[in-house]
């Protein structure tokens, strides 16, 4: 295991719970999009650009830069966040999110947003996506990493099943997989819309390596990463084991908040406890 | 003006097809983890083993759906109709269309008045690539008791179908008895008018109803007709509204390529009728996050731009 400084640790998670609560700012402002898977993705994203991922948001075209695939486009007002809050774009800009004649749109659009990779929102496809940008790695003998996040509700496309396949076929060891366990789709728990386990089987069966960590925990996150990125000869995946909703009491483990913004006294209740979370980590 | 009462054709949908599947035990329903966006739960809660939930996995549904129907059920598979259609166009196209499956899809959130999910989820192609297929059947309802009697109509008609509606409430436009008229393959005429017809489906009816009220104040006789059939296409009314009034506008919530416009300007044209024509419909793009009124407005698409496009058209 590294030894991480524990300031590193200490920014990582204040700047989670920041990003956090702008998700839950934006949402509400835009009346519409999705709390829930937003939120149980929020730590991998912000440990990917704030602590390991090779970027630079002046240089978003940078050829040799890590990619990071938000599959899962749903989730990206958590993306938004980090984005802004790296300097691809101003801070000001998450208010307008899914506002008309505005740049962030409800679902992903690489053509609009300076950071975004890959255009998403139908499910099922940034992991072919994500070997593409992989295969191009390997072509150009350039070293850049390529990480791609997926739902686990989304697993149940058989594309990504396809694309599971030809990334182990390829060997694509310049590839990590995420998927957000958070055990629920829309029509509810995973397991009763369309059975995924064992997703671990699932995955290793496909010829991958699998690590299994807490979503929620940036040493479980860092570490894996670290592990990841050296692991050779196969395509990684991390199952991240996360809440849906996580960091708002009302809103974790409840499928309702699946594609429901918050009203006005779940907003004030949401940010009160971020605000709360928040203070405690300052100390 | 008289207050308009709303209902949501999803729900309409969703009852009818707890009403069939008491008289058809073969109604059979599917859907990809969006049962409680496109209404089939009620189906699952009332018939809960004629309900297949298949996750998010279109392609599987619609194959799966082929297979139901082989052995005579009946089913109905629902989803978004980004992902009803251009998702899954082979799967429809082999074995649906091809196959002559008695499969209907039921889409909902088409158009762009899905609104703020972007354009990712608006689906404005989904009439062309449906009405492209040989054998298909392309629907697109405009009210809540016109969903429930377009729903009735696939159950008991054989072949695969396609039908479409919107996310939204909307207006109602007709009373049960009326409803009673309608058939597969035949528009429905609206409104009787003379000086121009305006042929709308889905959506965009109750916004040409009001444009015609517009019109005629401004002493234009608009005469419209609801074209919820739009493939196969009645061909008939169109040539007879044709000569009759020299001018028709079509409305859609859809690309002007390939859709109600589409269809119409080729039977126009290959009849050789010296008409005035023009199509509304999102004019060959993608559009964009917003609210739905506001995205309708910049896009073309309400009672206003008719009432524009119907005095542009006619002034020529
Ligand atoms: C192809 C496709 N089908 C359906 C949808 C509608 N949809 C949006 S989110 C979602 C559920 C996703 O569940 P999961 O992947 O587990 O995401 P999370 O729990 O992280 O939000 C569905 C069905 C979609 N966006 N794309
Ligand atoms: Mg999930």
């Amino acid at each position: 295991m590294e030894h991480y400084d524990k300031k590193i640790i200490e920014r990582l998670d204040l700047m989670a719970v920041n990003v956090r609560k702008h998700v839950i700012e934006m949402l509400y402002r835009a009346k519409s999009g999705h709390p829930g898977g937003s939120l149980s993705a929020v730590d991998m994203i912000v440990a990917l650009y704030f602590a390991h991922m090779n970027h630079d948001s002046k240089n978003p075209n940078d050829p040799d830069r890590d990619r990071f695939i938000l599959s899962k486009g749903h989730a990206v007002p958590a993306l938004y966040a980090v984005l802004a809050e790296s300097g691809y774009f101003s801070v000001d800009e998450l208010k307008n999110l899914r506002e008309i004649n505005c740049m962030l749109q409800g679902h992903p659009v690489c053509s609009y947003v300076p950071g975004i990779e890959a255009s998403t929102g139908s499910l099922g496809h940034g992991l072919s996506f994500a070997n593409g940008v992989a295969l191009a790695g390997k072509l150009d003998e350039n070293e850049y990493n390529v990480y791609v996040m997926m739902g686990d509700g989304e697993t149940d496309e058989g594309q990504v099943w396809e694309a599971a396949a030809a990334a182990s076929h390829y060997k694509l060891d310049n590839l990590t997989a995420f998927i957000d366990r958070n055990f629920l789709q829309i029509d509810g728990n995973t397991e009763e819309v369309m059975r995924l386990e064992s997703a671990r089987d699932r995955w290793s069966s496909f010829g991958w390596h699998v690590t299994e960590i807490d979503g929620h925990n940036m040493k479980q996150i860092l570490d894996a990463l670290n592990e990841t990125d050296n692991h050779k000869r196969q395509p990684s995946v991390i199952i991240l084991n996360t809440v849906k909703g996580k960091g708002v009491s009302f809103m974790e483990n409840n499928v309702d908040f699946h594609g429901v913004p918050p009203n006005e006294m779940e907003y004030n209740m949401a940010m009160e406890e971020l605000d709360l979370i928040q203070k405690k980590l300052e100390g | 003006m008289s207050k308009k009462i709303m209902a949501n054709p999803r729900n309409a949908y969703g009852e009818t097809l707890v009403k069939l599947g008491e008289k058809y035990p073969n109604l059979v329903v599917l859907d990809a983890d969006l049962s409680k966006s496109t209404k089939t739960i009620m189906f699952a809660k009332k018939y809960p083993e004629r309900f297949f939930e298949m996750g998010i996995a279109e392609a599987n549904m619609i194959s799966t759906a082929a297979g139901l129907a082989s052995c005579g059920k009946i089913p109905f598979a629902s989803t978004f109709a980004v992902f009803a259609t251009g998702r899954v166009y082979d799967q429809i196209r082999i074995d649906l269309a091809y196959s002559q499956a008695n499969v209907k899809i039921f889409a909902t959130h088409g158009g762009i008045s899905v609104g703020k999910d972007g354009a990712s989820h608006q689906m404005i192609e989904d009439i062309a690539l449906m009405r492209v297929l040989p054998n298909m059947t392309v629907l697109a309802p405009s009210d809540a008791t016109q969903t429930g009697k377009i729903v009735e109509l696939m159950a008991t008609n054989k072949g695969p179908m396609y039908a479409r509606i919107g996310r939204a409430n909307a207006p109602i436009i007709y009373d049960k008895d009326y409803i009673e008229s309608v058939e597969l393959g035949k528009g429905m005429m609206v409104e009787d008018g003379s000086d121009v017809t305006i042929i709308a489906c889905g959506t965009m009816v109750d916004p040409a109803i009001d444009a015609r009220k517009t019109l005629l104040k401004q002493g234009i006789n608009a005469q419209l007709i609801d074209m919820h059939t739009i493939k196969p296409l009645d061909e008939k009314l169109v040539i007879k509204c044709a000569k009759k009034t020299g001018a028709i506008i079509t409305a859609e919530e859809h690309s002007i390529i390939g859709g109600l416009g589409g269809a119409i300007a080729e039977t126009l044209a290959e009849n050789s009728l010296p008409v005035r024509f023009r199509r509304m419909g999102i004019k060959d793009r993608f559009c964009e996050s917003g609210e739905p009124k506001d995205l309708l407005e910049k896009y073309g698409l309400n009672e206003k731009h008719i009432v524009k496009n119907v005095k542009d058209l006619i002034d020529r």
